[in-house]
């Protein structure tokens, strides 16, 4: 007779000393491992509850100027730097880490309206309402006055700056789109398609030849430096604001609309837009592209920022404080990390691009479980319970309202274009998306 | 050729199959090629999980216990006193009696197996560390106990006396009386969902859950009194006998039974469900043992005919079928997946049983009788490689305090509790009658 009874050695299953770590022995049989569905379940319920909790975007606030701020601008090799002009004419540079002012200029008469930054950002340059474009040293050489390195008067009123990051020239804008080189005083082109007001200029970031403006016409016009004029010029129903080159498709870009939405274009087939990201409750006023093409954040007049998908209509966080008032700029940082806004009420912020990560040096237990919670949420996402939390927001009364309203307003609009179609002979009023109504004329 | 076909990786099929986590999606049907190539990577990731646990199989430390006879020798002669002597010295102290005087006593294991709860229906409740014969607390409630049973950790446990349901810590202080709970006769524990889910006199199911203290759910089942009560370790579903020989299943959020066999024509007096949650063995007073299949909903699998009638059943870690007749115990090895002549071992006692229970990761069964207990050894009975995230036998106290925490998060919610427990991870593919309601709804619109 062999007979053998289960009996432990405890030596082997505890820890020697206090200071050992515990033993735990594993046995992954699936007996020993009920619901393991329901539990995974119930643990990605906890991870996107503890999402939602962490979710604690505001970083902190550049506090400083005198007047509204009107533009940033980033420094392109340097993360902790950043620039900023203000409706009083001052332009400040900033310590994004200490949240301290460096320095500031008092650069032009009247409202700063353009800053961008030359090259790899040892030079930087400002156009305001003076008609001047004067460009300023990053880094004071040391002992001198803070003067401007060279000023430029234009024959024109200016209304924005953007410098073509691989050879010397910039762009600027205002009655004309007019390309400069650096170190001359008279612009070395000027490019001129009806109109007499551009409000945005932007050069691709890719494609170095290629800029697109903004113009008080509704229209988007599209440059090529290598073409005599003009290439393309497209009508919107309402005037665009600012626009935003993809970084990492020299193809894409967004506009920031007076009709309360964002549009995706592709320059390759402009019969609509590719992408309406919808959400402000007013007017668009800026935008800008995350370093890895993938998001937009969005700075509306309803006081609130947006971050956007590029490729997803709806967004996936809404940024606001009681304190912030209508956003005049947005930047996304070039380490994808943080997201600044600049508004009317002095203030520069400081936000998380992703609301619930957590800041600062993350022990390996904390990251492989942030890891896990990621993956829980992925596989999870399209269950409704774990939906609406990940996707609920808290919004300022007057925006949640305003959404409301609009919702009944498109409501109510589909609904009288669908009696109209059923009360017309078949075929006169057709079906048209949203998408290729959105553009109402392309001129060549 | 055919054993290197059915390997894959180096390891065996049926390894394989056991560590399976069911067949998964055909990609093959799906249209989108992102969603087919999405499913085609998942279903790589689940086939890799697979076979990493398959594999993780030969990490395994502990070997489980045995019991094998030489030629003309039968398991079921071997006595208990023989098998104490063969054994080490600490495997023989498992092998013990308790004489007590509050009986007839029922017992009650603690999910990782270290702590024994006994109730004597006189009254007495002990908490006991068996291994090391540590008596926890010993008191005397003073009224009739009808069930014990342990809560999620070996610091509670509820004893269900004569009117209500009380929870006393393992220092024998009452912590909660639950008047909610009243005439209760049986009592069993959901560990995963925190529920403590009761039957009493007049027919009523309850679940308390005790995390946060509050009755889920309780109502009647018409069907009287209700004094078999165990729960489905798979599903959580309940599993209630009847003198009718039918048995109920239920969970909390369904007030009619999820399923009903009828068992037996007689009334039921034993229920046990395996661990896997595959099969289900019901007794009766017309000496019959019955094998069902409780996911096929089908059955009887086996039939055994006995001379007394089965009083209370129980099934071990590794598949033993423990049976509690008059004065003696009978263990049968895998009776429920084969025909078996003649059971494993049988074990003959002076008194009348009322009570028996497998303890966990451990080769031993708990007897309660009239005037006592006995603990036997049974070579082969439990688990022998434990998961310490699961239930850890050997956790010290800080781990106990952090394993709490983790579980209390992990807490399933009782809307979960259905016959199917994978049923939230599977596709929801609507019905025929859906499609039909649906197409009948379009249709009545564009009319409109």
């Amino acid at each position: 007779m062999k007979v053998k009874v289960l009996t432990r050695n405890p030596d082997e299953y505890m820890r020697e000393t206090k200071k050992d770590i515990h033993k735990v022995p594993r046995n992954y049989d699936p007996a020993l491992h009920p619901f393991e569905a329901q539990r995974e379940y119930t643990r990605a319920v906890n991870a996107v509850k503890l999402e939602r909790i962490f979710a604690k975007p505001f970083v902190g606030s550049l506090d400083g100027h005198r007047d509204g701020i009107s533009i940033l601008g980033k420094h392109p090799k340097s993360l902790s730097c950043l620039a900023s002009g203000s409706f009083d004419g001052e332009v400040r540079l900033w310590n994004l880490p200490t949240k301290k002012c460096v320095r500031s200029i008092a650069a032009h008469d009247g409202i700063v309206r353009g800053i961008d930054f030359v090259g790899s950002g040892e030079q930087f340059l400002t156009v305001g309402d003076d008609k001047t474009v004067k460009s300023w040293h990053t880094q004071l050489p040391s002992f001198s006055e803070d003067l401007p390195i060279n000023t430029v008067i234009s024959k024109t009123v200016l209304t924005g700056i953007s410098c073509n990051k691989k050879n010397n020239t910039y762009a600027t804008c205002g009655e004309l789109c007019l390309l400069w080189e650096l170190g001359r005083n008279e612009p070395i082109r000027s490019l001129k398609w009806g109109v007499d007001s551009l409000q945005h200029v932007a050069f691709n970031p890719v494609e170095e030849n290629v800029l697109a403006t903004c113009a008080s016409d509704r229209s988007i016009i599209l440059y090529d430096t290598r073409e005599p004029g003009p290439v393309r010029k497209m009508v919107l129903e309402m005037r665009s604001n600012q626009l935003a080159w993809n970084p990492m498709e020299a193809y894409t870009f967004t506009v920031a609309n007076e009709d309360y939405n964002l549009y995706t274009f592709d320059t390759r087939c402009l019969f609509g837009a590719t992408q309406i990201h919808k959400g402000h409750v007013s007017a668009v006023i800026s935008v800008d592209y995350s370093p890895t093409g993938l998001e937009i954040v969005s700075g509306s007049y309803d006081k609130t920022l947006r971050i956007f998908s590029y490729y997803k209509n709806n967004s996936r966080d809404v940024y606001h404080t009681k304190r912030m008032q209508r956003i005049t700029n947005v930047a996304w940082s070039l380490d994808n990390k943080y997201v600044i806004s600049a508004s009317d009420e002095m203030n520069i912020r400081l936000w998380k691009a992703k609301a619930s990560e957590k800041l600062g040096v993350m022990t390996p237990r904390e990251k492989v479980s942030q890891n896990y919670n990621a993956a829980l949420l992925r596989k999870f996402e399209s269950f409704p319970q774990i939906k609406r939390i990940a996707r609920h927001r808290q919004v300022p009364k007057h925006v949640f309202n305003a959404t409301r309203e609009h919702r009944a307003i498109h409501l109510k609009q589909k609904i009288k274009e669908s009696n109209k179609r059923a009360h017309s002979k078949p075929g006169t009023v057709p079906h048209v998306s949203l998408h290729k109504k959105s553009i109402v004329e392309v001129k060549e | 050729m055919n054993e290197v076909k059915k390997k894959r990786g180096g390891i065996p099929a049926e390894k394989l199959a056991k560590y399976s986590k069911g067949e998964g999606l055909n990609a093959k049907n799906i249209k989108n090629l992102i969603h087919r190539k999405r499913i085609i990577r998942k279903e790589q990731k689940v086939a890799f999980a697979e076979k990493i646990a398959a594999r993780a199989e030969v990490l395994l430390t502990e070997e489980a216990g045995f019991l094998v006879p030489e030629k003309g020798e039968a398991t079921n002669r071997v006595k208990q006193s023989d098998i104490k002597n063969i054994v080490d010295i600490t495997s023989a102290a498992k092998c013990f009696e308790l004489d007590l005087n509050f009986g007839p006593y029922r017992l009650d294991y603690s999910r990782n197996g270290r702590y024994l709860l006994l109730g004597g229906r006189r009254g007495h409740v002990a908490a006991i560390d068996w291994i090391t014969k540590r008596l926890m607390c010993e008191i005397n409630v003073m009224e009739a106990v009808y069930d014990i049973q342990w809560l999620h950790i070996e610091t509670m446990y509820a004893v269900a006396q004569k009117e209500w349901v009380f929870m006393y810590d393992n220092k024998g202080v009452e912590l909660h009386c639950v008047k909610a709970l009243n005439r209760v006769l049986q009592m069993t524990y959901l560990p995963y969902h925190f529920l403590l889910a009761t039957s009493n006199e007049q027919g009523w199911l309850s679940w308390l859950d005790i995390s946060i203290g509050k009755l889920v759910n309780s109502f009647s089942t018409y069907k009287g009194r209700l004094s078999t009560l165990t729960h489905n370790p798979y599903n959580a579903v309940l599993c209630v006998g009847h003198p009718t020989g039918v048995v109920t299943m239920w969970s909390p959020n369904v007030k009619r039974p999820l399923a009903q066999i009828m068992c037996h024509k007689t009334p039921v007096q034993g229920i046990a469900v395996d661990h896997t949650g595959k099969y289900m063995a019901t007794s009766s007073v017309d000496r019959n043992l019955r094998i069902w299949d409780v996911r096929e909903m089908s059955g009887p699998v086996q039939t055994y005919k006995f001379r007394d009638s089965p009083i209370d059943l129980s099934f071990s870690q590794r598949g033993l079928l423990a049976a509690a007749f008059h004065g003696n115990v009978e263990i049968f090895k895998d009776c429920h997946l084969k025909t078996v002549a003649d059971s494993y071992m049988k074990h003959k006692l002076t008194r009348t049983i009322h009570n028996l229970e497998f303890c966990p990761y451990e080769d031993v069964l708990g007897v309660a009788t009239g005037c006592g207990f006995t603990s036997m050894l049974v070579p082969g009975a439990g688990e022998p490689n434990y998961d310490a995230y699961e239930s850890n036998p050997m956790q010290t106290k800080r781990q106990r305090q952090e394993s709490e925490v983790k579980s209390l998060l992990e807490k399933i919610q009782p809307e979960m509790i259905t016959l199917d427990p994978n049923i939230i991870v599977e596709v929801d593919l609507p019905t025929l009658k859906d499609k039909v309601e649906a197409k009948k709804k379009a249709l009545v619109s564009v009319i409109h």
